[in-house]
């Protein structure tokens, strides 16, 4: 049986790592799960300085899913570099080192610190709905899209993932910009855009009032964003959104999806990612699928 | 730290102390996360429908190491909890712990000194643990809504001295426990607390009046519980050493800190 994916030249033994933000760099959840088990870890999103972000409370139940406005909050690039890289590089896995910005001189400044350092793959979050500059403002307008990828592609050594965001009309516009500025591949999607209001205090349960929306309950959405834009890009996608269970991340990959990400799962279900592995494993084993490519876009 | 897990728990006892405040014993399945416990620990308890994702962290009232029992008291406070106070003996539920750093009982004179221990409303729980496992004299200061108490008695059988305030002022101090701690003009060698923001912060006022140390345990709404996700953050004085801004993490740097440690 083979599980092995490539994105952009590079090979993970399974398409399964995790959503930027969910898992910290793996420090956290070494204690719970095996990271030598997953196909990559994606790390939160980091800055080229140290960011503090929002006033809390940053996060919200909703049904089937939860709210969070964290703003970003990373310790900068270089304790990525010092402390968080060499702690991963002790496991078998690869890394995806997820890059924020406020400007395009931010993330290409992160991308050139990151260029010799041991990561396989970069992923650019111009996606994020919880902070002011930067983050979505740059993904929402397909030409703001292809001049920042075509900047970040002239200056990172490592293939460049584009995050992309949900909250658009039209999610192959964006797609189709990436691709046209030379990204190698595609992740999506980052949260959508919600809100909850706390009707005793008679005001927004965030701090931020409104934030990211994630969790089993957005999954159709992500679902239906990933087949289209699979079928409007030739590079490759990344699928997450509400990914719980391994049937869960068999759909994605049936939708197109080359790899997946395990996301909010990991906060209510810290051995979610190996859960994920492992039912996509006997899914093989018993429908006797001998290579995942087999799966990947098998639905039209 | 290195024994956090998430395991089932049997429900072996179900209790209700006062209206809208439950407890219950668990017996978890993997018996270190009651063995290894310290006070101002927490768990995260998982709700059984699915549509609410998050873990409810809950304070440790009771730590059984022996036959590896865990006693939660806590508030029914939104849906979750109130999913958990219909649960039954006999009945299982999933439990993440122990989490956070717990209250630390150094800086206390050799023979155990005198604890202050301030608990406001469903902070105190967390503070009958600490009772329980601190050496010296122990003044409980405890502050209720009203003349509704809970956990009050067993302060008292473990010897502690206990003063009350209640908002209404139907027993005690009328006001919280500040108020009260002045009315008794309270003092010791370190003040231990638990309860919400603003009490907490006149806690903080009136150990720097009295020039002694104390320890905060805080809350906030979390995520993960292992401090991953960055969702429980508070303000730390200093730029702290993990996430190198002025941001502590509630669930796993705290929930317990040094008053001086933080802003609140």
């Amino acid at each position: 049986m083979n599980t092995r994916v490539s994105i952009a030249g590079v090979e993970f033994k399974n398409p399964v790592t995790t959503a930027s933000g969910t898992f910290g760099s793996g420090m956290e959840y070494a204690e719970l799960v095996d990271l030598n088990r997953l196909g990559a870890v994606t790390t939160k999103g980091v800055a080229i300085v140290p960011w503090p972000g929002n006033p809390t409370p940053r996060v919200a139940e909703t049904h089937g899913g939860m709210l969070n406005a964290i703003g970003l909050q990373n310790p900068g690039v270089d304790v990525l570099l010092e402390r968080d890289i060499p702690f991963l590089k002790h496991y078998d896995t690869r890394i995806i080192v997820n890059v924020c910005g406020k400007t395009a001189e931010d993330y290409v400044a992160v991308v050139e610190k990151l260029a010799d350092a041991p990561v396989d793959l970069l992923e650019i979050n111009i996606s994020c709905p919880n902070v002011r500059e930067g983050g979505i403002a740059f993904g929402q307008d397909p030409r703001m899209v292809e001049s920042i990828t075509r900047e970040i592609k002239q200056h990172a050594k490592q293939p460049v993932i584009m995050k992309l965001s949900p909250n658009v009309t039209d999610i192959t516009k964006t797609a189709k910009a990436a691709e046209a500025g030379g990204a190698d591949a595609l992740s999506l999607i980052n949260t959508l855009t919600g809100m909850k209001i706390d009707i005793n205090r008679r005001t927004f349960l965030l701090a931020n009032k409104t934030g990211g929306m994630s969790g089993p309950a957005v999954k159709p959405v992500a679902l239906r964003m990933v087949y289209q834009t699979a079928n409007a890009v030739s590079i490759p996608v990344i699928g997450m959104g509400g990914i719980a269970t391994a049937e869960d991340a068999l759909e994605f990959l049936m939708a197109g999806a080359s790899m997946v990400a395990v996301g909010t799962a990991n906060f209510y279900n810290p051995r979610a990612t190996l859960d994920v592995i492992e039912g996509i494993e006997k899914y093989m084993e018993s429908s006797r699928v001998e290579d995942i490519k087999e799966l990947i876009g098998c639905v039209k | 730290m290195a024994d956090i897990r998430k395991t089932a728990a049997l429900i072996e006892e179900t209790e209700k102390l006062a209206e809208g405040i439950c407890g219950l014993w668990l017996r978890p399945e993997a018996p270190e996360v009651a063995v290894s416990a310290v006070p101002g620990q927490f768990v995260s308890v998982y709700c059984r429908d699915a549509s609410r994702l998050l873990p409810r962290p809950i304070s440790l009232c009771e730590i059984d190491r022996e036959r590896g029992r865990l006693r939660l008291v806590y508030r029914i406070a939104g849906a979750g909890t109130r999913e958990l106070s219909e649960r039954k003996a006999g009945e299982t539920i999933e439990i993440m712990g122990p989490l956070g750093n717990g209250y630390s009982l150094e800086g206390l004179p050799a023979d155990g000194g005198h604890a202050v221990l301030m608990g406001g409303g469903i902070g105190i729980p967390p503070l009958l643990a600490l009772a329980r496992a601190l050496p010296g004299v122990r003044t409980a200061v405890l502050g209720y809504r009203d003349g509704e108490t809970f956990l009050r008695e067993e302060f008292e059988a473990l010897g502690c001295r206990v003063i009350i305030a209640t908002d209404d002022g139907s027993i005690g101090t009328k006001g919280n426990v500040i108020d009260a701690a002045r009315e008794n003009a309270v003092r010791g060698d370190m003040i231990y607390s638990c309860g919400p923001v603003p009490m907490q912060r006149g806690v903080k006022a009136y150990a720097a009046e009295l020039g002694i140390p104390a320890q905060l345990s805080l809350e906030e709404r979390m995520a993960c519980g292992i401090g991953a996700c960055l969702a429980c953050v508070c303000q730390s004085r200093e730029k702290d050493s993990h996430s190198h801004v002025h941001n502590k993490r509630v669930c796993k740097d705290g929930p317990v800190f040094f008053a001086d440690e933080i802003e609140l």
